[in-house]
């Protein structure tokens, strides 16, 4: 048995307009050392998964540089491997060709990739799906129950906003799905949420993809799911590990600070010794502290020099913590270089930007201040 | 097919480093950890490649297993190369005979099949036990400005200091005279470095002398660079000025460790123009936590820190509890050091565990040398290691003289 995988890697990119203004959200930077995609990549990786398809859409720039030939999650390979879809735009071609909103329209635009598919099975998932996750137990369930789509769905409960950018899936007690509600605009409570992580067999997705073209199908929650529930066989795969998607830039921020409040969501996604989360290699000297430095409950990530004071934050790769600098309760991106006497809390930096000597940033819980990328302040 | 190139290097890492005790029981010495996530073999294997050489072979004999694993394909050096990349180059069986590694000079003569396969006009002679950074590219042009036979590279030591040594005599244009090996009275201060780049036809040509000569130890130094002097080849040394550190015993491995420690380190491995590659191994971010406490030290991935660390530097995945006291010490990775234990100038081997409340080892200022744990011991909770000691993983068993 054999399983491919294929990743929507512009899906939900409106969530966080800052930080995905000139990246996909596939490769926004998370947890220090990491980009979004890296969880799904890793979780595919450590699953087995090694034919690994990925559809881009635009800003995907940062995308390719971040994933290079594919090495660093073992995806370099004569058979498989990993593949970039941006969009196909033919020669001589006077109309550009449409863009697409929905995976549905994602997966017609690579239909000819699909139907050279060999593989059994197929995981379909989003790039911002932030967990560590055994697929084989999604993808075994499907076949233990002779399912044509399971979906994996996590039990949360849901703010109003949070809400407005999930799907709901309801199920009765055998697992079978009974109604899908996307994206609910007054919703909140208890309900379960759907991964966007979606197992398959590659003959039921070719089916798909080919029907959809014929009658103009769009949404595959809409048209496909939602229609024909009842008669066939749609199934949830129960997850209750630790899952966050990112709603907006305060969800960004306060999802990033458990990484530091929960010693437990750090152990359950990054110290599953079996299922290490993988990200492009820099080659960083290991961090340096400074005589004098001081730091608390801090994530950091190497090459990072620490001359000040760090509390309740997160230090990407190679950001400089300069002389009598305080950073609280703040996320500096790669390359964030801070004077000195620098005062920060409650800041979200971009990559490689400069915050000069002496200038203080205060955001407030509620609000914290974003900088964008290269900035000089 | 073999594409030709202009160098290759070949880079002997079949040293079993005793001095180094049980850090080296069953890992050779160019494979041993230094600089929080490095190996001592990534320093010349990165300034090959930064130097532009892309064919290395890599000479191994001591305890191999974890130097193989650790070089792999080379991916990580950039060196998973279609034509050349690096190949590791052991000790095999030949049709009529089959030999271990004689010398360093014979082990590069086992394997002039090897340097032929790319017919290159130079080939670079490096070992893997020596810190520093280096333009191998710059030696090569020296060479061939000077028409040179050999090229040595040579470091100005303290005078006090050449009794350690190789040195060269040189005439004013840098050409050598005179090989002396550790001379009491030296002549100069030029030490050579262990790396020599030679005209490749001369330096198989030497090789093949070199080993029907019964008498020969089959040795660079001591046996091929003298042949070469008396024939009145052109030799010249190429000075070098930085950082260089022998790493071959356990306080010059402890030293070289503190010269990366500061604002003004003696040396520099933040430096994007000459990054030094390692394996990696795919672990977190380090987390500092609300008791920690961290100065003058290099901390890196997988780390949890929530005691005292202090001039020290922490290899990979190192868990340093609450109520711990680290000082002036060198931890390998995936060692735990128990809350409430003391650690003070030692050296502590990968994959150890320290108990709660342990001593390990007294301040720097008073200790009688440095403590060393080796590879994958668990002390038991209260446990008191005495300065100096070396504790080995086989049935806990103590002796004294780490230095």
């Amino acid at each position: 048995m054999s399983t491919a995988g294929i990743i929507f890697s512009n899906i939900h990119d409106s969530n966080i307009s800052e930080l995905t203004r000139m990246r996909t959200l596939a490769s926004v930077p998370f947890g220090c050392r990491y980009r979004l995609i890296d969880f799904t990549l890793s979780n595919m990786v450590n699953s087995g998964i090694t034919n690994v398809n990925v559809i881009t859409h635009y800003n995907y720039h940062s995308l390719m540089d971040h994933i290079g030939t594919g090495k660093d999650w073992d995806l370099a390979r004569a058979r498989g491997g990993i593949k970039l879809f941006p969009p196909y735009v033919a020669a001589f071609a006077t109309n550009m060709p449409a863009t697409y909103d929905t995976r549905l329209e994602a997966l017609k635009g690579i239909s000819d990739a699909i139907t050279h598919m060999t593989d059994d099975y197929v995981v379909l998932s989003d790039c911002d799906v932030i967990c560590n996750i055994d697929l084989n137990d999604i993808i075994n369930d499907h076949i233990k129950n002779g399912a044509d789509i399971t979906m994996a769905v996590k039990h949360a409960s849901l703010s109003t906003e949070q809400a407005r950018i999930n799907t709901l899936i309801s199920s009765n007690e055998s697992g079978e799905i009974t109604d899908v509600l996307s994206y609910p605009t007054n919703f909140s409570g208890e309900a379960d949420i759907s991964l966007n992580i979606l197992v398959m067999s590659r003959t039921y997705l070719q089916t798909m993809v080919y029907d959809a073209t014929a009658h103009g199908f769009v949404s595959m929650n809409r048209d496909i799911i939602s229609k024909n529930i009842g008669h066939s066989n749609f199934r949830v795969y129960r997850y209750d590990g630790y899952f966050a998607v990112i709603s907006s830039l305060m969800d960004y921020f306060d999802h990033s600070m458990e990484l530091i409040s929960h010693p437990e969501v750090r152990e359950e996604l990054f110290r599953e010794k079996s299922r290490p989360i993988y990200t492009k290699v820099r080659n960083s000297p290991p961090t340096k502290y400074i005589k004098g430095s001081t730091v608390k409950n801090s994530f950091i990530a190497d090459g990072c020099i620490i001359e000040g004071n760090v509390e309740n934050s997160i230090l990407f790769r190679g950001v400089k913590v300069g002389k009598k600098s305080t950073v609280k309760n703040s996320i500096l991106f790669q390359d964030t270089f801070t004077g000195e006497n620098v005062s920060l809390n409650y800041v979200l930096t971009d990559k490689d930007v400069v915050i000069r000597d002496s200038v203080t940033l205060s955001g407030a819980k509620s609000m914290p201040i974003y900088v964008s990328k290269g900035k000089m302040i | 097919m073999f594409q030709k190139k202009e160098c290759v290097a070949m880079l002997l890492a079949g040293g079993q480093g005793s001095r180094l005790y049980n850090l080296t029981e069953t890992t050779a010495k160019p494979a041993v950890a230094f600089g929080g996530k490095y190996r001592i073999i990534d320093f010349p294997m990165s300034n090959c490649v930064n130097s532009g050489i892309e064919t290395v072979g890599v000479l191994t004999q001591y305890q191999p297993l974890a130097l193989n694993e650790y070089i792999g394909n080379g991916q990580p050096w950039d060196l998973d190369r279609n034509s050349g990349g690096v190949t590791v180059l052991p000790p095999y069986q030949a049709k009529n005979a089959s030999n271990w590694y004689k010398g360093t000079a014979n082990a590069i003569y086992q394997n002039i099949a090897f340097i032929e396969r790319y017919s290159p006009d130079y080939v670079i002679i490096l070992s893997g036990d020596h810190i520093y950074k280096m333009n191998y590219d710059e030696m090569l042009e020296e060479h061939k400005k000077n028409d040179a036979d050999a090229t040595i590279a040579v470091l100005e030591v303290p005078i006090s200091e050449t009794s350690r040594f190789g040195i060269m005599n040189t005439d004013e244009t840098g050409r050598i005279y005179e090989f002396e090996e550790k001379p009491k009275h030296p002549k100069s201060t030029k030490a050579s470095m262990g790396i020599y780049i030679f005209s490749a036809d001369v330096l198989i040509e030497y090789l093949r002398r070199d080993e029907v000569d019964p008498a020969s130890q089959n040795d660079f130094g001591k046996n091929i660079i003298p042949n070469m002097l008396a024939d009145g080849k052109r030799m010249y040394t190429f000075p070098f000025k930085g950082y260089w550190k022998d790493v071959g015993t356990l306080g010059s491995l402890w030293e070289a460790n503190m010269d990366l420690l500061g604002e003004e380190p003696n040396f520099e491995l933040n430096d994007k123009d000459w990054r030094i590659y390692s394996r990696n191994n795919a672990e977190p971010p380090h987390f500092v936590g609300e008791n920690a406490e961290i100065n003058n030290s290099l901390v890196t991935e997988g780390c949890e820190i929530n005691g005292v660390v202090e001039n020290s530097v922490l290899s990979n995945g190192v868990i340093v509890e609450s109520g711990a006291y680290v000082k002036d010490s060198v931890i390998m990775s995936g060692t735990r050091i128990g809350s409430g234990s003391n650690v003070n100038y030692s050296i502590i081997d990968g994959d150890t565990v320290i108990g709660k409340n342990c001593t390990v080892g007294r301040l720097k200022e008073v200790a009688e040398g440095l403590t060393l744990i080796g590879s994958g011991v668990t002390l038991a909770d209260d446990t008191v290691v005495p300065a100096g000691t070396m504790y080995s993983p086989e049935a806990n068993e103590q002796s004294k003289g780490a230095n």
